[in-house]
């Protein structure tokens, strides 16, 4: 067997070394009932490289890749072009092959790694600080919650109608255990709908309100100032958190924490992590320098070693399980190392000028695409203001119209219908999501598509 | 032979003075000073091009952003220098024997990181129609179905994020299934042996927490617990081998009796490394185990993750699992979300995550499984047992290894400091295998034992390279025992001497300033 390096003699050198007679008298504690004698049935047994990449390639044949076809989904994960050299440098074995840096002398190079990440993540957010990830977006919506409700001794969180429906079932799973009070509501594709939520939150705030969760984009795509909304919350002593799920947009409008955010949540996955089929992401987590020890995750902090040079160590542990166990701030243990590893080559790369550039690129993108599929009779723009992902209104409901587009070989969007199941109000719409990666030729294969379906 | 067996000579003295020698870099050699990507990168400068296209109209609604972010940027030669120059500071498995007990650092094969990289599973989005996904669906499927029939279980929840997420999971199970039939039991009992996530996640699902002890063999003490059990007690959480490295020979008998007192059985399968293939634990009485696939099937550990953390679950528990889930109708792979989870799956507790797990974990996965097949995965907990008793037997003599009679260890060997020089500590032992240039084992936990050291080769280690490893490990213990002052300032020899953890976590500073802002803040 290919990676089991012990060969039988080893085995029978070893055996005789302990003094045991065999390998059975090794497992001898574990009850006799228990013991298997031979492999477990109804499994194949071992297999070469080829034959396993023979059947995992036909596995992966069966899928349609988003390479593979006009392709424009979003709705909390993006396809976007991540540069060569991302994955050739994650794959380096001293990142890829590494453990969570607990000694920290011969583990800085993650540990600059995530001193810069952080950094990068709380300039990104406009907050002063940031951890070194979270597993993704909707479990760090949550972790976020809970933050809010250590800091404020408060449990009624409101949620905005703009956030991704699954972040906010996330949150519900958790709610029902907790005892934390949500108030939620459902989206609406009118023209006012942004507006009459943030009125709805300004209204909703009040002395027994922990936090207010607002996605910005929404999930309809829709990007909000939320000024008034923080400057509410804070008056009542309420926190205002913002959560990011393209992170690539605030390259292009106003960080969350110029809007007076206390929290900045975010989904990485946009920056270096690419679509995965849901997982694994990267959760992102930032906040003011007040609340640090109320944070949760892993941090990574400066400091010196014994001959005075600059260092860096994991750091503020007695907040985590590992030390505090029951009374921690959160069970997380590992989080998302090499996602956030990737998630901070590609912003370095990018640097400030390319994010912009990045950003400014998918904007005019999906304005252009917007402009020209709401020409297509049947279908109408819910947005006035977006930046890479917008929703269409159909003359019918939009489900049966992606499958029919996928049958086209196009993945033309994600039906609210999939988001909303069983909210009538919802079903019509399409989100639509624009990036760099859509090209001219792929929207038009999308609006004459569409516009033949709907006919 | 390499190996230095009579351990630390006094003419080696302190090694530092050997290396005094400043040069005009701060470089040693090979060993390389990198500043930080904010002390490098221009402001104007980028990696990467970006075409724009022709100007319009912005639809941003006057929120375009007006400040300047503060991102440094560097052009491909300079970034890939940078994360290659720092990549040599790190230690990892590939460089050597990573003997971090409970944490499980094998070797990551290559095979899995090109599956996991083909477009038809990296590049599909978790909301496609999925008839255009059946391909991952069916492997998430496989992975499932491999893990249900490892372990002896009746269901697989694959959406847990890591370990600890996967705990969670099991917990708010046990929880959904005890309020369903109306019984609001608010204690976990955890073994004093415990990984901190288990009292870690009791607590964060709103459950008060109680320590079990242990007896002095290094297991649960059966007696205590059954004499605890009450109406009161939700669940009992065992690490199962324990983190003394122990099989819990009365597993079955403790399983019982929870069962028997209407509580339920979590098991902390993060050692199940040590027994697959040989143990189904569902033959022991346990209602729900996560697996952490970065330990037992070999996804890599990428400096802290991303893990994922599978559970599986019995019969009693099964219909309380997490949304989404993956069904076989026929031929088909359909997709359980909310929508349908109402007629097929309504006790279900809900949902944990956006979308449906690790998938790239899960191919990763399912790659190892396949090569290592039935009969190879059996082979693999043999070999980790048998490496682990070898170092155990091979170090008793130098190092204290408290539950040595207890019986032959499972997948790791336990040590304590017992017998060292006035003075010297664990940490000591530790941060001089560094400069042998080994990873140090796991140290201080499990908290049962003084100043413990928890050695885990794993099975992909070969017998030179564990012979290499013990003679390093005895030759540093030696030297504690003797009390060798140089060892107190160890590591001598690695990229940073011993950091002041005290000072950062006094006066955290978490993220880059300017130098002049720095300056003001202080």
């Amino acid at each position: 067997m290919r990676y089991l390096p012990l060969q039988p003699s080893d085995r029978q050198a070893m055996l005789g070394a302990i003094g045991a007679a065999s390998i059975d008298e090794l497992f001898r504690d574990v009850p006799e009932e228990a013991r298997l004698s031979g492999p477990i049935e109804g499994l194949p047994l071992h297999a070469s490289e080829l034959a396993v990449e023979r059947q995992l390639k036909a596995l992966a044949q069966r899928n349609l890749a988003a390479s593979d076809a006009p392709f424009f989904l979003g709705a909390g994960a993006y396809r976007h072009h991540v540069p060569a050299s991302v994955d050739h440098l994650i794959q380096r074995g001293e990142y890829l092959t590494a453990y969570t840096p607990y000694q920290p002398e011969i583990a800085q190079g993650t540990l600059q790694i995530l001193f810069e990440f952080q950094t990068q993540v709380a300039r990104l957010t406009g907050c002063e600080v940031a951890n070194a990830s979270m597993y993704d977006g909707s479990t760090a919506c949550w972790e976020a919650i809970g933050m809010a409700r250590r800091i404020t001794r408060r449990a009624k969180a409101l949620l905005s109608a703009g956030l991704h429906p699954h972040y906010v079932s996330v949150a519900k799973t958790m709610a029902r255990f907790t005892g934390d009070v949500l108030e939620t509501a459902l989206p609406d594709l009118t023209p006012g709908a942004p507006g009459d939520d943030l009125e709805r939150l300004i209204n909703a705030v009040d002395g027994e309100t922990s936090c207010v969760v607002v996605q910005n984009p929404n999930i309809l795509g829709h990007v909000a100032d939320l000024s008034e909304l923080a400057a509410r919350a804070h008056e009542k002593g309420a926190l205002l958190i913002v959560v990011v799920t393209e992170p690539v947009s605030l390259g292009a409008i106003r960080s969350p924490g110029e809007m007076g955010a206390d929290i900045v949540v975010g989904e990485g996955q946009s920056l270096g992590v690419g679509l995965q089929f849901g997982g694994p992401y990267v959760g992102l987590f930032a906040t003011r320098e007040k609340y640090v020890r109320q944070m949760p995750g892993r941090l990574a902090g400066e400091t010196v070693d014994a001959d005075g040079k600059r260092g860096f160590v994991l750091t503020l542990s007695t907040r985590e399980q590992h030390i505090r166990r029951e009374k921690a701030t959160s069970n997380i243990c590992t989080n998302s190392g090499l996602c956030a590893l990737a998630f901070t080559i590609h912003l370095t790369l990018l640097g400030e000028v390319g994010l912009r550039a990045l950003a400014e690129a998918n904007h005019l993108k999906a304005v252009a695409a917007a402009e020209r599929l709401a020409t297509v009779p049947g279908v109408e723009l819910v947005n006035g203001a977006f930046f890479n992902e917008f929703t269409l209104r159909l003359d019918r409901e939009a489900r049966p119209v992606v499958r029919a587009l996928a049958d086209r070989g196009i993945l033309g969007g994600v039906a609210l219908g999939r988001l909303y199941p069983g909210a009538a109000s919802l079903a019509d719409g399409l989100v639509v999501a624009v990036t760099e990666t859509a090209s001219e030729e792929d929207v038009a294969a999308l609006a004459e598509a569409l516009a033949e379906e709907l006919a | 032979m390499s190996v230095n067996a009579s351990g630390w000579r006094p003419e080696m003295g302190d090694a530092s003075g050997a290396l005094a020698v400043d040069t005009f870099t701060g470089n040693r050699g090979l060993m390389l000073e990198e500043p930080l990507i904010f002390e490098i990168g221009g402001s104007p400068r980028t990696g990467v091009e970006v075409d724009v296209p022709p100007r319009s109209a912005s639809r941003l609604a006057g929120l375009e952003r007006s400040r300047p972010i503060g991102l440094p940027g560097l052009t491909e030669p300079e970034a890939v220098r940078h994360y290659t120059r720092l990549s040599r500071q790190n230690y990892a498995i590939d460089l050597g024997l990573f003997p971090l007990g409970s944490c499980t650092m094998k070797h990551n094969p290559r095979l899995n990181e090109r599956m996991a990289r083909l477009p038809g599973f990296a590049d599909i989005h978790p909301l496609q129609p999925v008839d255009t996904v059946q391909g991952g669906l069916a492997l998430i499927h496989l992975v499932g179905e491999w893990l249900v029939k490892l372990t002896g279980m009746a269901a697989v929840a694959m959406s847990p994020k890591a370990g600890a997420h996967g705990e969670l999971c099991g917990l708010l199970a046990i929880r959904s299934a005890l309020e369903a039939r109306g019984d609001a039991r608010r204690v976990i009992l955890v073994p004093e042996s415990a990984h901190g996530t288990n009292p870690a996640t009791a607590a964060f699902c709103g459950y008060a927490v109680e320590n079990i002890p242990a007896t002095a063999a290094g297991r649960v003490d059966l007696e205590a617990l059954k004499a605890r059990l009450g109406p009161d007690v939700a669940a009992v959480m065992i690490t199962n081998p324990n983190t003394c490295g122990l099989f819990e020979r009365d597993m079955k008998a403790i399983s019982d009796a929870v069962h028997a007192a209407g509580a339920l059985v979590y098991c902390d399968g993060a050692n199940f490394n040590a027994i697959v293939g040989r143990v189904r634990p569902g033959d022991l009485g346990i209602d729900a185990m996560h697996i952490n696939l970065h330990k037992t099937f070999s996804t890599p550990h990428g400096g802290g993750g991303p893990g994922a953390g599978p559970v599986v679950l019995s019969e009693a528990l099964a219909p309380f699992a997490p949304l989404p889930f993956i069904e076989k109708q026929g031929d088909r792979f359909v997709l359980i979300e909310e929508e349908t989870a109402e007629e097929h799956h309504g006790d279900s507790f809900g949902r944990m995550v956006a979308f449906h797990g690790q998938m790239g974990m899960f191919v990763r996965a399912a790659a190892y499984m396949l090569s290592h097949g039935a009969d190879g995965l059996r082979q693999v907990a043999e070999d980790a047992v048998l490496n682990a008793n070898y170092v155990l037997r091979s170090l008793e003599d130098v190092l204290d290894a408290p539950f040595a009679a207890s019986g032959p260890c499972m997948h790791e060997a336990l040590f304590s400091d017992e017998g060292m020089a006035e003075g010297f500590t664990t940490l000591d032992i530790a941060k001089g295998l560094i400069d042998e240039g080994f990873h140090p084992m796991t140290m201080y936990f499990p908290l049962v034992v003084h100043g413990a050291m928890l050695v885990e080769p794993t099975e992909t280690e070969s017998k030179a390279a564990l012979d290499q490893f013990i003679g390093a490990l005895r030759s540093v213990a030696l030297r504690a025992r003797q009390g060798d002052p140089s060892l107190k300032g160890a590591p001598h020899l690695a990229p940073r001497r011993r950091l002041d953890e005290t000072a950062a976590a006094r006066r955290p500073v978490l993220v880059w300033r300017e130098p002049e802002v720095a300056e003001a803040a202080e």
